[in-house]
């Protein structure tokens, strides 16, 4: 009983924190509050026993993925006068576009069968990295190694977007 | 709620969590104008789908899912090194980072 009051209370402060990353004007608090999100949502990997995603989520989100967002922040020096924002009836759009689409999938969640249903202790060591290794190198090998093939990809490109500017400018 | 016969919390309130989270970053994605945070709003909807299934494959204790959502990080990581490139070389042209701005991205 006391797992489930530690998971709403990091449930909500995972709520609220991704609450504060779209609602926060400046985009360093922004960035912040992301990695806090991430945090949050890294226990609750823990709390499914995932401990492999759990680090892998903690080491390349709230590690690299999230210092890339920072360093581009503080590259662009950006003003509090250039924050951009949408007009009131935009706003007003959005916020009822995304309460319906929560309605419809809170509706589609009250008719699932996992409702109420606990996860079973005895088969839960899917999440250790020996399993997920295993499985990682011989169902999905191929997947695997074009992983490689897409990162040499996105590396090359941004290389190439950076570093166009300036040559001409040379 | 059967939850009190058994150890572990349940399983519901993750996915009520990754809908919710979905919802937020939605919101955002169609709020903000700024390009990084939608950059971010982004991320957001894709963490809450590797909840989810995380979550599903916790459900039916099977792995494949965990697999996906390390893919999904994967993909994630190459998206945001590229799509923050582009940002830096656009805003380099337009010295701004509005989102309405880069209509002109073709150029």
């Amino acid at each position: 009983m006391s797992l489930q009051i530690i998971s709403i209370i990091l449930g909500s402060l995972t709520l609220a924190s991704a609450l504060m990353v779209v609602l926060s004007k400046h985009p360093i608090r922004s960035v912040i509050y992301l990695v806090v999100t991430f945090f949050f949502i890294t226990s609750m990997y823990i709390m499914m026993n995932a401990q492999f995603l759990a680090i892998v989520n903690m080491i390349v989100y709230a590690g690299a993925i999230m210092v890339l967002f920072l360093f581009v922040l503080m590259l662009l020096n950006l003003n509090k006068e250039m924050e951009p924002m949408n007009t009131k009836g935009a706003q007003l759009a959005a916020f009822i576009a995304g309460g319906s689409l929560f309605l419809v999938l809170i509706t589609a969640l009250k008719d699932t069968l996992i409702l109420g249903q606990t996860y079973r202790q005895q088969d839960n060591s899917i999440g250790l990295v020996k399993e997920l290794g295993n499985l990682l190198f011989t169902k999905y090998v191929v997947a695997f190694e074009l992983t490689s093939i897409l990162f040499i990809a996105a590396m090359v490109g941004a290389i190439l977007l950076a570093k166009r500017e300036k040559q001409i400018i040379e | 709620m059967q939850a009190a016969s058994s150890i572990g919390t349940s399983l519901d309130f993750f996915l009520f969590v990754s809908f919710a989270l979905f919802t937020i970053g939605a919101i955002g994605a169609m709020t903000r104008k700024n390009m990084i945070v939608l950059l971010m709003c982004i991320e957001l909807m894709l963490n809450a789908v590797n909840l989810m299934l995380v979550t599903f494959s916790t459900y039916y204790g099977n792995g494949d899912a965990q697999i996906f959502v390390f893919f999904t990080m994967v993909v994630a990581a190459a998206e945001a090194t590229v799509g923050l490139s582009i940002i830096i070389m656009a805003y380099r042209n337009l010295k701004s980072i509005d989102i309405d701005m880069y209509n002109q991205l073709k150029n």
